[in-house]
C-alpha cells in the first residue's frame, strides 16, 4: 500500500504500460482501454475547451466598447452561441466524467475495465461525430440562438445552421448516455472483492449520481431539440404559436433536462473535491456517509427545480413560487458538503500542493456562486436579475469556479499517473493563485453590472456606457485567466517528454489507483486487488509509513518537488 | 466613463420593496462567504503541514453538528423564500384601480398602448409618477422580455400570451428600456427609454396625443379594426344564425360546444379571433374565419378595448363617473372619456371637439350601424 517514492527513477528501464504496450495508430482508434479512451478524450476535449475559450476571447474584446469593435451583431450572436454550446455540450457535461470517469472509474474499484469497452470507444467515437458536426455547423455559418435554443426564435425565426447543430447535440447527448450506463453498470457489478459501497471513493458516488441523471435527464433534451427540428423542417406546430404551438413548453422540456445538466456539471467536480481535501489534509473525509448522500439528494431534487429558470417566463404564479420552494431544498445538500469538506480539515496535515490549492479555491469559488443563487433561487429578487450579467457571473462562478477549477486540481492530481510524468511544482503552484485572481477580475465586476441591469446577450450597450467601466475590467481579467490556461498546456506538455518519471504513489495518498505503476499497465492491476481497508484510511497510511522509516531510515517519502 | 455607478436608481415603489430583500440576502452572502473563508483559511495555517498541533484522535462522523448545518440552511432558506415569494405575488397582483399599458414587443422594437388616454408610442413609455400602471404584454414573432432595471422591473414577453405585471414608478426622470430576452439580430438594440412624468406633466402630454401621428382613443382604434375587418356583417346587436352577438360578451360566461363555460377575458377574446375552433360557442358551427396571422397584435388591444364597450351603453353614459382609476383622473383625459361614452351611446356630438377628439364624429356616424 504505501510508498517509498524514487523521485528520478533510472530511465534505462521503463515497464510496459497502457501508453506503451502499442504505439501504432490503429492500436489507439480501435482500443477497449478505458484508459486510453480517456486520453482520446482528454485531447479532444482539450481542443474544444481551447476552441470555447476563444470564443469568450472575441466576446470580451468585443465588449469593451459600448458601440463593439470588430463584429458585427449577427457574428456577435454567433460567436457566444459557439461559446455556450462548446463550452456546454463539448467540455462541461462530458469533461470529467469522460476523462477522469474513463480513467479512474474501473481503477478505483478495483476492475480491469470498465462493463462494456467496446460502447465506451464507441461513446467516444459518438462525440466525435458530434464535434464534428458542430464545426461543419460553424464552418457552414455556425448558429445564432444561444446554446437554449428558444423557441419559436430557434424553430421559425432564426437563418442559420439550426439543424446540423442540433444533430451534433443530439449525437453528443447519445455518447452521454451510453458513457452513463456503462459507469452505471460497473460500479454495480464490477467491484473488486471488499470493495463495499461504503467504501467507495466519493468520486465514483459522484460519478454513480451524475450517470444516473445523464440516463434519466439526456433523453429528453435530445428529444426536445428533434421536436425543434421537426417544427423547423416541417413546420408541424409543437412550439410556435402561429402553428398553434406552445413557446413556454420548450422552456420547461429544455430546462427538465438542463437544469440536471447543470448537476451533471458540477457533481463530478463534487467528487473529485472530496478526493483533493482528502488526499491533501491527509485524513479520512468527515461525514462520509453525508457527502454520498448528498450526492443523491441532488441527483433527486436536481429533477425537480427546472421551473426556476421560467419564473418570469409567463407560467403560473403558484407553479412559480413551489419551483422557488424546492430550488432552496436544494441549497442544503450542497451546503452539507461545504461544512463538511471544512470540517475534513480540522486535525488535518494539510500540504499545500497545486491540486491542493485548486481545491481550496474552488470552495471559495462555489461559495460565492452557491450563495448568489439565492438571489436566483428567491422568485421576488430573479425578477430583476434574471438573465442580466448578474446570472452570468453566478453560473461562471458554479461551472468555472467549480467545475473548471475542480477539472484542473483533477489534472494536476492525476496527471503523474495518467502519463507517467512530473509537471514542474513550483509554476503550476503560482499559476493556480493566478486562476484564482484571473478568474475574480472577470465574473465578480458582472456581479454589479448585472444588478445595474445589464442584460446577457447584448452586442452594444451604447444606451448604458455607464456599464463600460465594469466590461473593461472583466476583459481584463479574462486575459489573465486566459494566461493562466495557457500556462499549464505549456508546462504540461513539457512534462510529457521532459519531466521526471513519476513513482506509483507520487503524492502518497490512499486509494486503489495509486497502489499500481504510473503509468498503469493495460490490465490496471497485476492481480485482482482485495480491498481490506477503509476508505481514505489515512491513519493505517501513516502508522504504515512510520514503520517502513523506522525500518528503513528514508526520512521524507514526500516528494513533488521537481526538477 | 466617469460615471460608475454601482448600485442601481430605485425608481418605483417595487423596487423599494424588492432591494430591502436583495440587500438582507447580500449580508447574508457576505456573512456565509466570510464565515466560509475565514474557517478555512484558519484550519489550512493552523494543520499545515509541519505545525506542531494535535492531530490526535480526528473526527469521522458528528451527526449533530451535520444536522446544525443542515437546518441553519433550511431555515433561512424558507425565510428567504417566503419574503421573495410574497413580493412576486405582490408584483404580479396588480390594484384595481391601476393604469392600463398595453405592451407589444417584436423584432426589434417596443409598442406600447395606453389604454386611458390611446396614445401609442415607440421604443419609449412615458408614465406618470405615482400611479400604479398595469402593463399587458404580448410578443408579435419571438419571446422578448420587458425589462427596466430602474423600477426593478422585467418580465417576459410571449407570442400567443398575455403576460401581466405592474408597477408604480416613484422617481421623476428617464430611465433604461432594454429587451432582456434574446430575439435575433439586432436583439441588444431593442431598447429604448422609459420616462416618469409628474401626473399634470402626464395628462398633459398625453392630451396632446403624445409623438402619436394619429391620436385616437383605443375604442375608436378599435371601432376602425372592427369595421375593416367587417366583423359586424355576423356579429350583430343580437344573437342570430349566423353568429352570437358581442354585446355585452366581455365577462361574460359562454358555453362552449365542447361542455367546457369561460368567463370571456382578454385571453379568452384573443384566442376567440385568433384561433376561433379551440371552442366554438354553444349552437354555432365552425363558420368564423381564423385571424391567425390576418390581425396584428397592435390592433388586437384596440380591437378588445371596443369589444368590451360594445352593449355598455348605460355603463358608458355614467363611464366617466365610474372611472377605472380613481387617482389618475387629469381633466384632458376624463373629457376625452366622455368622448368615448358619447361614441358607444351614439351622441358624438354631445362632447366638444378638441384636437385630440377630432375625429370622434367621423368614427361614431358609422357607429355599428350596418348589420342591425
Amino acid at each position: 500500500m504505501s510508498t517509498t517514492a524514487i523521485l528520478t527513477e533510472p530511465k534505462a528501464k521503463v515497464e510496459k504500460n497502457y501508453l506503451n504496450v502499442d504505439h501504432s495508430i490503429k492500436s489507439w482508434l480501435l482500443t477497449g482501454d478505458h484508459k486510453r479512451i480517456g486520453i482520446m478524450y482528454l485531447v479532444t476535449i482539450s481542443f474544444f475547451f481551447a476552441l470555447g475559450s476563444m470564443f469568450a476571447g472575441a466576446i470580451r474584446l468585443e465588449l469593451t466598447s459600448p458601440d463593439g469593435l470588430f463584429l458585427e451583431s449577427e457574428t456577435y450572436n454567433k460567436i457566444f452561441s459557439a461559446h455556450g454550446i462548446v463550452m456546454v455540450f463539448f467540455f462541461l457535461v462530458p469533461a470529467v466524467p469522460a476523462i477522469f470517469g474513463n480513467f479512474l472509474v474501473p481503477i478505483m474499484i478495483g476492475a480491469k475495465d470498465v462493463a462494456f469497452p467496446r460502447l465506451n470507444l464507441m461513446s467516444y467515437y459518438m462525440f466525435l461525430t458530434a464535434g464534428i458536426l458542430f464545426l461543419i455547423g460553424q464552418i457552414m455559418g455556425g448558429v445564432d440562438t444561444g446554446w437554449t435554443f428558444y423557441t419559436p426564435y430557434s424553430s421559425m425565426y432564426s437563418n442559420s445552421q439550426v439543424g446540423i447543430t442540433i444533430a451534433a447535440i443530439f449525437i453528443g447527448g447519445f455518447s452521454s448516455i451510453f458513457t452513463g450506463l456503462n459507469f452505471v453498470i460497473t460500479i454495480h457489478k464490477m467491484r473488486a472483492p471488499g470493495m463495499t459501497w461504503f467504501r467507495l471513493p466519493l468520486f465514483i458516488w459522484s460519478i454513480y449520481g451524475t450517470s444516473i441523471v445523464v440516463i434519466l435527464g439526456t433523453p429528453v433534451v435530445a428529444i426536445t431539440l428533434l421536436l425543434v427540428v421537426v417544427e423547423r423542417t416541417m413546420h408541424i406546430g409543437i412550439f410556435s404559436p402561429d402553428l398553434g404551438g406552445d413557446p413556454v413548453l420548450f422552456q420547461h422540456m429544455f430546462w427538465f433536462y438542463s437544469h440536471p445538466a447543470v448537476y451533471i456539471m458540477v457533481l463530478p467536480a463534487f467528487g473529485i473535491e472530496s478526493e483533493l481535501i482528502t488526499a491533501f489534509a491527509r485524513r479520512r473525509i468527515f461525514g462520509y456517509h453525508f457527502v454520498a448522500f448528498s450526492t443523491l439528494a441532488i441527483s433527486l431534487l436536481g429533477f425537480f427545480v427546472w421551473g426556476h429558470h421560467m419564473f418570469i417566463s409567463g407560467q403560473s404564479m403558484y407553479q412559480g413560487v413551489v419551483f422557488s420552494l424546492i430550488s432552496f431544498l436544494i441549497a442544503v445538500p450542497s451546503a452539507i458538503k461545504i461544512f463538511n469538506w471544512m470540517s475534513t480539515l480540522y486535525k488535518g496535515n494539510i500540504r499545500l500542493q497545486t491540486p491542493m490549492i485548486y481545491a481550496l479555491g474552488f470552495i471559495g469559488l462555489f461559495v460565492v456562486g452557491g450563495l448568489t443563487g439565492l438571489f436566483l433561487a428567491s422568485i421576488g429578487t430573479d425578477v430583476h436579475l434574471s438573465a442580466t450579467y448578474f446570472v452570468i457571473a453566478h453560473f461562471h462562478y458554479v461551472m468555472v469556479g467549480g467545475s473548471v477549477t475542480a477539472y484542473l486540481g483533477a489534472i494536476h492530481y492525476w496527471w503523474p499517473k495518467m502519463t507517467g510524468r512530473l509537471y514542474h511544482e513550483g509554476i503550476a503552484r503560482y499559476n493556480a493563485f493566478l486562476v484564482f485572481i484571473g478568474f475574480n477580475l472577470t465574473f465578480f465586476p458582472q456581479f454589479i453590472v448585472g444588478y445595474l441591469g445589464m442584460p446577457r446577450r447584448y452586442h452594444y450597450y451604447y444606451f448604458a456606457p455607464e456599464f463600460q467601466a465594469y466590461h473593461v475590467m472583466s476583459s481584463l481579467g479574462a486575459s489573465v485567466l486566459a494566461i493562466s490556461l495557457i500556462v499549464p498546456a505549456c508546462y504540461l506538455t513539457y512534462s510529457l517528454f521532459l519531466g521526471p518519471r513519476a513513482s506509483s504513489n507520487p503524492w502518497g495518498t490512499h486509494g486503489l489507483e495509486w497502489t499500481i505503476a504510473s503509468p498503469p499497465i493495460t490490465a490496471n492491476f497485476d492481480h485482482l486487488p482485495i480491498v481490506t481497508d477503509e476508505v481514505y484510511d489515512y491513519e493505517r497510511l501513516d502508522r504504515e509509513e512510520l514503520l517502513e522509516e523506522n525500518a528503513d531510515g528514508i526520512e521524507e517519502p514526500m516528494p513533488v518537488k521537481t526538477f | 466613463m466617469f460615471n460608475i455607478p454601482i448600485v442601481p436608481i430605485r425608481a418605483s415603489e417595487f423596487a423599494d420593496q424588492y432591494d430591502w430583500l436583495f440587500y438582507i440576502i447580500l449580508a447574508l452572502t457576505f456573512f456565509f462567504t466570510f464565515v466560509v473563508g475565514a474557517v478555512t483559511l484558519f484550519l489550512v495555517i493552523r494543520y499545515r503541514r509541519g505545525t506542531k498541533v494535535d492531530r490526535s484522535h480526528p473526527p469521522h462522523e458528528n451527526l449533530p453538528l451535520e444536522i446544525t448545518w443542515s437546518v441553519i440552511p433550511l431555515v433561512l432558506g424558507l425565510v428567504i423564500f417566503a419574503l421573495g415569494a410574497r413580493q412576486f405575488i405582490y408584483f404580479k397582483t396588480p390594484p384595481n384601480n391601476a393604469l392600463e399599458v398595453y405592451c407589444v414587443g417584436k423584432q426589434w422594437m417596443w409598442h406600447f398602448q395606453h389604454a386611458e388616454s390611446g396614445v401609442r408610442e415607440n421604443n419609449a413609455l412615458h408614465l406618470p409618477m405615482g400611479v400604479p400602471v398595469k402593463i399587458t404584454m404580448i410578443s408579435q414573432d419571438v419571446i422578448h422580455a420587458l425589462f427596466i432595471p430602474e423600477f426593478r422591473f422585467q418580465y417576459q414577453v410571449v407570442p400567443g400570451e398575455y403576460t401581466q405585471a405592474w408597477i408604480t414608478p416613484t422617481r421623476i426622470g428617464t430611465y433604461h428600456l432594454f429587451c432582456n430576452m434574446y430575439c435575433g439580430t439586432q436583439h441588444s438594440e431593442m431598447g429604448g427609454y422609459v420616462y416618469v412624468m409628474s401626473r399634470a406633466d402626464y395628462a398633459k402630454w398625453s392630451q396632446n396625443g403624445g409623438s402619436d401621428p394619429e391620436p385616437m382613443t383605443l375604442v375608436q382604434r378599435g371601432k376602425l379594426v372592427f369595421d375593416r375587418l367587417n366583423c359586424a356583417s355576423c356579429h350583430t346587436t343580437r344573437d342570430d344564425d349566423r353568429a352570437p352577438t358581442l354585446d355585452g360578451v366581455y365577462g361574460k360566461l359562454i358555453h362552449y360546444t365542447d361542455g367546457s363555460s369561460m368567463v370571456v377575458d382578454s385571453a379568452r377574446l384573443r384566442e376567440a379571433i385568433i384561433n376561433p375552433y379551440n371552442h366554438v360557442v354553444q349552437g354555432y358551427g365552425n363558420t368564423m374565419p381564423e385571424y391567425q396571422g390576418a390581425i396584428s397584435e397592435m390592433d388586437l388591444f384596440p380591437l378588445m378595448e371596443y369589444l368590451k364597450t360594445l352593449g355598455q351603453v348605460q355603463a358608458a353614459k355614467k363611464g366617466s363617473e365610474s372611472s377605472t382609476n380613481p387617482m389618475f383622473i387629469p381633466t384632458a383625459v376624463k373629457q376625452r372619456k366622455l368622448a368615448v361614452g358619447a361614441l358607444g351611446s351614439g351622441h358624438a356630438e354631445s362632447s366638444s371637439p378638441t384636437k385630440n377628439n377630432l375625429s370622434v364624429g367621423e368614427v361614431s356616424s358609422s357607429n355599428r350601424a350596418p348589420g342591425n
